[in-house]
């Protein structure tokens, strides 16, 4: 791969798999679909993306009320009205009235950008159908100004989408889809690492033990990912927790399980048996 | 190129289309899959697979397609022996490489095999016998253009061997499934709650402002329809005892259809094996806490969706003859398929859940019963992809 390419920066840690896809998408020119676990870092990728390259970052948050045509641009009929109502302004050039959302935006910037559409699946069963067009072609047309915006530079389109809703396929075949795996306790040393660089093996060697056995309990409704595990982790050590305790007490457990059935169903299970020791939980791990 | 691969992935049922394939044809002219199968491997499922249900079926295909390229384990075992000890990788200089020349896999695969034959000691860094650092076409930690690796750390995993392990075997819609998994499916209920029919009664606030400032402060009056769900539920479960070893996935369906708030209103009812002329309150079944099954049928209109689930696995005798309930106190005077037909002429769209796997539908102990029922009422696995075709059933008749 070019000097260009994207990879893993100072604060967040990228798979080879996730990093070729990334750079995939990029040398293609089409939208990168990310699914995952919630809490794997779907949305931190697109920062990660934008400052890998250099690049800046527009994000278009999608909510259940979204249009895709906010997306591109808002004509503003009720300022219209006012300014001509009360006559102090010129109200023939209809351009003072168009807005460009977020999608707009990123095509009229003169620097590449990087754009996420966050949680897309949130929005309109048609709401991706409605942005193929603008996605594959990269320009929309404006009725009320008869203009033409056209992207100068295409944006690097990131989408994120947690599963609520299918996707259409025609949307589908357009992008480069990847789906980040919940990472393994190897590549979560890394991740912990880089965030928290200076912490002491032996906790979080305790306190990834833990976690693991926690997401190892059948019957969880919510599995506790990655960013409640770094909460923990920083919890701990603002605690003050000493290394031993964690696996015996399990303190401040409510970072990292938020429903009330969890809560019980492990601490239950904390006092049939508790958390087992890994014999190779220090020193003998492979790798560091 | 690889196009025997574009017909086995549609073969094992991914849904590949010609403007995937060929935009992975475009990404390979310009290099992106770095000269290596792993990296195809990731290219090509980044392209071709749009959702992490058809990794797994996507992991078959690429080891059927692709397993013949692979070192068989057996003989990869042998010669792992001999390259246990190693010595550092072979540095190479650029300008010493030998240029690609062409070669053939299976030449390449019967002089490993004479070598095998021949060799009976480690040999390190020579060019010729298996070994580590060296230019022979065998071993790891080598070089050459045209070798197979035995052993050894590449970078990532082979692709092939990553495909083998299919790790994405739980992403499966035909699995069963978990209570959010459920709701999500029976979510999608929802698109009925579009009134297509009905009478334009609502005042859209934004639309007559949007239409009267288009009109340059005229005033323009929008109507709209309300978009109210107006999807009716009703819930029939079966609490008998062979529905013990399913009880956990019923529940989850039971608390996915209660944590919805998004029908009109949701109704629920036990029955034990079959439906007879009383259904009941909860899983217990107790007579005391049951209704008339005509009572409740009166109560509840035509448009509620009924949805039975159970395993529809019993004697026959219970469904076809009069008495046939299999409690003793009771006497049923008309045959549970009665009922059951019943039910179904009385609801519009209904569909029946089973949560015993389809395959074992015509091989099982009540595959009798099954077929029976089947007659009647439209039959689903109790999976993603059963609950969803059920959902569609339960919009329009299939």
């Amino acid at each position: 791969m070019d000097r260009s390419a994207f990879d893993s920066t100072g604060s967040y840690l990228v798979s080879t798999d996730l990093r070729n896809t990334v750079n995939i998408a990029v040398a293609l020119g089409r939208p990168l679909l990310i699914k995952g676990e919630p809490g794997t870092g779907k949305t931190m990728l697109a920062k990660a993306i934008a400052e890998s390259l250099g690049f800046d970052l527009i994000i278009w948050n999608i909510k259940s009320t979204t249009k895709a045509q906010e997306g591109l641009y808002v004509y503003d009929t009720v300022q219209r009205l006012y300014d001509g109502q009360f006559g102090d302004h010129d109200v023939s050039d209809i351009k003072q009235y168009i807005k460009l959302g977020k999608l707009g935006e990123s095509f009229d910037v003169d620097k590449r950008v990087v754009l996420l559409i966050d949680e897309i699946d949130k929005a309109d069963l048609e709401f991706p159908n409605d942005l193929l067009w603008e996605l594959d072609i990269m320009n929309f047309y404006i009725p009320e100004t008869k203009e033409t915006i056209t992207a100068k530079h295409r944006p690097i389109v990131v989408i994120t989408s947690n599963a609520e809703k299918e996707l259409p396929d025609a949307f589908l075949r357009r992008c480069v889809f990847h789906y980040i795996d919940f990472p393994n306790e190897d590549m979560m040393l890394k991740i912990i690492k880089t965030h928290y660089p200076d912490m002491e093996k032996t906790l979080l060697d305790e306190a990834l033990n833990a976690f693991y056995w926690i997401r190892g309990i059948n019957g969880l409704q919510k599995k506790p990912s990655t960013s409640e595990l770094l909460d923990w982790v920083q919890a701990l050590v603002v605690g003050g927790i000493s290394y031993n305790r964690i696996c015996s007490d399990l303190p401040f457990l409510g970072v990292l399980l938020k429903k009330n059935q969890d809560f019980e169903v492990v601490l239950r299970r904390l006092q049939a048996g508790g958390v087992q020791r890994k014999t190779s939980s220090t020193g003998a791990r492979r790798g560091y | 190129m690889f196009t025997g691969l574009f017909y086995t992935l549609r073969e094992e049922g991914v849904p590949v289309s010609l403007t995937e394939w060929m935009t992975l044809m475009e990404a390979l002219h310009k290099g992106l899959s770095g000269a290596s199968l792993n990296g195809f491997y990731y290219l090509a499922r980044s392209l071709l697979v749009k959702s992490e249900t058809y990794f797994d079926r996507f992991d078959l295909a690429f080891y059927r397609f692709f397993q013949d390229i692979e070192t068989s384990p057996e003989l990869a075992e042998r010669v792992m022996k001999w390259l246990e000890k190693s010595l550092p990788p072979k540095q190479v200089d650029p300008n010493e490489r030998k240029p690609f020349s062409p070669w053939d896999l299976e030449e390449l695969r019967k002089a490993l095999e004479e070598r095998l034959n021949q060799q009976t000691e480690q040999h390190h860094g020579g060019g010729r016998w298996i070994g580590t650092g060296g230019t022979s076409p065998f071993g790891h930690s080598g070089y050459n253009p045209a070798g197979i690796r035995i052993g050894g750390e590449s970078v990532n995993h082979s692709a092939v061997k990553v495909a083998a392990q299919r790790r994405y075997r739980d992403f499966r819609t035909d699995d069963t499934l978990t209570t959010r998994q459920f709701e999500v499916a029976l979510r999608k209920l929802r698109e009925l709650s579009y009134n297509e029919e009905g009478p334009k009664e609502e005042l859209d606030l934004e639309g007559t402002i949007d239409a009267t400032c288009k009109k340059a402060g005229n005033l323009e009056l929008v109507w709209e329809r309300p978009r109210k769900n107006i999807i009716k539920l009703v819930l029939l479960m079966d609490a008998g005892g062979s529905m013990q070893p399913y009880s956990r996935l019923c529940s989850q369906l039971f608390n996915a259809a209660s944590k919805i708030n998004h029908f009109k209103d949701t109704r629920y009812y036990f029955f034990h094996n079959c439906v007879y002329d009383r259904l009941y309150l909860d899983p217990y079944c107790m007579k005391k806490n049951s209704l008339s099954t005509t009572e409740v049928l009166n109560n509840l209109g035509r448009d509620y969706r009924l949805i039975i689930v159970g395993d529809a696995s019993m004697s026959p005798g219970e469904l076809m003859m009069p008495g046939g309930i299999l409690s003793w106190d009771d006497y049923n005077e008309e045959p549970g398929i009665i009922w059951l037909q019943r039910l179904f002429s009385y609801f519009k769209f209904s569909v029946w859940l089973n949560p015993i796997p389809g395959k074992y539908w015509q091989a099982f102990y009540g595959s009798e019963s099954i077929s029976l029922i089947r007659r009647v009422f439209p039959m689903f696995e109790l999976t993603v992809d059963g609950l969803e075709q059920a959902v569609k059933g339960l919009k329009a008749k299939i």
